[in-house]
């Protein structure tokens, strides 16, 4: 017990040393870009500085904040619509041949077509309001959660679902307390997929018909040849779906603190 | 060869009752004959090793017993009922201890009450009594992962133990284990026998073990699954280690060597075994 204080501190020091090399490296790139453009000065229409970037997100950082909540919002309603979906979806098809037959395998074969071409199909079904955009991002993060969900409840050890049986335990209790919670880091291996496909899902709906959001706001500026406001635009999606996978990930690390992956080298147990 | 020694006495008072079980599964070769013509008694509180070569049908034999895999032909009769599914009042310890990860000591141990609605203090005091004389007193907040192989097979049987079952099923439960643990738990395991009484089938590979534990060791070939022969341990009890290095243990040590030689299963040049003439 005494030891785990200076080994969840070295765990700190070594995640703030990973975000410092990270914020290192992420400041040389601007300075090199600054640099750059004042030597090279290139056409604002190609390539703005990141001065000039920043200072366009100045102009309205309302407007920016509330296309990027929008897409936040269209991202998350998706993913998590997926995530009850497409695990309901898992568990149907872990326990019934009929539902592995036709909803796996139409899965499987769906997932080979181009997904994002169905968007303009959805937008006549559901209109140009914020349905079909969740409906598309829904549908890219569908596939990585029902897939890595069935790999993670078929991975089970049969002599621990033995042992649940012996004990004469129901198929739910065996579902709950032991095929789904041992399915639990591959499940999050999908989410962690999944919740950057969702993203580029609300992106592909805003591009098609939409009059919110950071893809909507993209196809705008590009309209007007406003290159800063494209780059804005960018730079605000890589924050977002940055923090949304560390979310997905913290969440894994909340839940899952028995997993192999979070488990200090050389551990508790001394 | 079919030699049933004198063992089968008592069949009305046979907690377990095997009578002409034949296993055969389906496979892309064609069925395999995994069990042929078993008929076995084991009695109330008896500790009955099963003993072969891997692939004779031992776990196919202990799952069926257990209720978790049909049999193709024959009968079991546990406790006066024919089976059907896992019966009640029985344990069951396999060679991985598929301890959960995600749970602690004591609430892999609880699990086996939770699953037939059992909760509450008393089962936890009768959990952390267990642990406690299994020598994990101090262990029921860790977690699998933060305990030795043996410990972790000792937190597997007091899950098996918890519900205080009649019937404990073992399937190879220390073979992935070093030979000391091994002794170790051997000598648990027969302490608790003799406390307990429990009913008791335990398969093995290990001969030395089959003997020091058992009061019938029964032998098995395979192609198929068979049995070849039993024999009554007639070795004193409460049994301790030393047991092991007097000549009445190596007899029947010896003798167990030579049926599986006779078979072909060991083959070993040593005259003493008397396998020196098959090859
Ligand atoms: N589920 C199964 N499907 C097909 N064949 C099996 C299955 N389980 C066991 N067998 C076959 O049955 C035979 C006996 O296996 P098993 O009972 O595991 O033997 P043992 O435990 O003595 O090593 C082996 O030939 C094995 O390949
Ligand atoms: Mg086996």
């Amino acid at each position: 017990m005494s030891d785990s204080n200076p080994l969840f501190a070295s765990r700190t020091f070594r995640a703030l040393h990973e975000v410092g090399m990270v914020v290192l490296l992420l400041a040389g790139v601007v300075v090199v870009w600054e640099a750059a453009v004042y030597v090279f000065k290139p056409a604002p229409l190609i390539l703005p500085s990141p001065s000039g970037i920043w200072d366009e997100f100045l102009l309205a950082p309302a407007y920016f904040l509330r296309m990027s909540l929008f897409t936040l919002y269209t991202t998350l309603a998706g993913f998590v619509l997926a995530v009850v979906l497409g695990l309901g979806l898992a568990v149907g098809i872990v326990h019934s041949k009929f539902m592995e037959r036709t909803v796996y395998t139409l899965l499987v074969a769906l997932n080979s077509v181009p997904k994002v071409a169905l968007a303009p199909l959805f937008v006549i079904w559901m209109g140009t309001g914020i349905e079909p955009k969740i409906a598309i991002a829904l549908m890219l993060a569908l596939f990585s959660v029902v897939i890595d969900a069935v790999l993670g409840l078929r991975s089970v050890d049969p002599d621990m679902v033995n042992l649940a049986r012996a004990s004469r335990a129901s198929s739910f209790d065996i579902l709950r307390k032991i095929r789904f919670p041992n399915a639990l880091p591959s499940v999050f291996a999908g989410l962690k997929v999944a919740i950057s496909f969702a993203l580029v899902g609300a992106i592909v709906g805003e591009f098609v018909a939409g009059s919110e959001g950071l893809g909507f706001a993209i196809l705008t500026a590009q309209g007007q040849f406003d290159t800063p406001r494209v780059f804005v635009c960018l730079i605000l999606l890589g924050l977002l779906g940055t923090a949304l996978f560390y979310v997905v990930e913290a969440l894994e690390r909340l839940l899952l603190p028995w997993h192999v992956s979070q488990r200090v080298p050389g551990g508790p147990g001394h | 060869m079919n030699v049933h020694t004198a063992s089968m006495t008592g069949t009305a008072m046979a907690y377990v009752s095997i009578s002409g079980v034949r296993k055969t599964y389906g496979s892309p070769r064609g069925p395999v004959a995994a069990l042929e013509g078993i008929d076995l008694q084991v009695r109330e509180g008896e500790f009955v090793s099963i003993l072969g070569p891997s692939g004779c049908g031992k776990s196919t034999l202990l799952k069926c017993i257990a209720g978790l895999e049909p049999t193709t032909a024959g009968q079991i009769v546990i406790d006066g009922r024919p089976l059907k599914g896992p019966p009640h009042d029985m344990g069951m310890v396999f060679q991985r201890d598929v301890l959960l990860d995600w749970r602690t000591i004591l609430d892999n141990v609880l699990i086996t009450a939770e699953f037939i609605g059992r909760k509450g203090p008393e089962v936890r005091a009768r959990a952390s009594a267990l642990l406690a004389r299994f020598g994990l007193g101090g262990f029921e907040d860790r977690h699998p992962w933060e305990l030795s192989g043996g410990m972790r097979q000792r937190a597997a049987i007091c899950r098996a133990l918890l519900c205080d079952p009649k019937l404990l099923l073992m399937d190879e439960p220390f073979g992935a284990l070093d030979a000391m643990t091994r002794d170790d738990l051997n000598l648990e395991l027969a302490r608790i026998w003799q406390d307990t009484r429990k009913t008791v089938v335990f398969i093995t590979h290990g001969i030395s073990e089959a003997v020091f534990l058992s009061d019938r060791v029964v032998m098995m070939d395979r192609n198929p699954g068979r049995i070849v022969e039993i024999i009554d341990i007639d070795l004193p009890r409460p049994r301790h280690l030393a047991l092991r290095e007097t000549p009445e243990f190596g007899r029947y040590v010896a003798h167990i060597r030579h049926l599986f030689a006779s078979l072909g299963i060991l083959k070993d040049d040593d005259p003493e075994t008397g396998s020196g003439d098959h090859s």
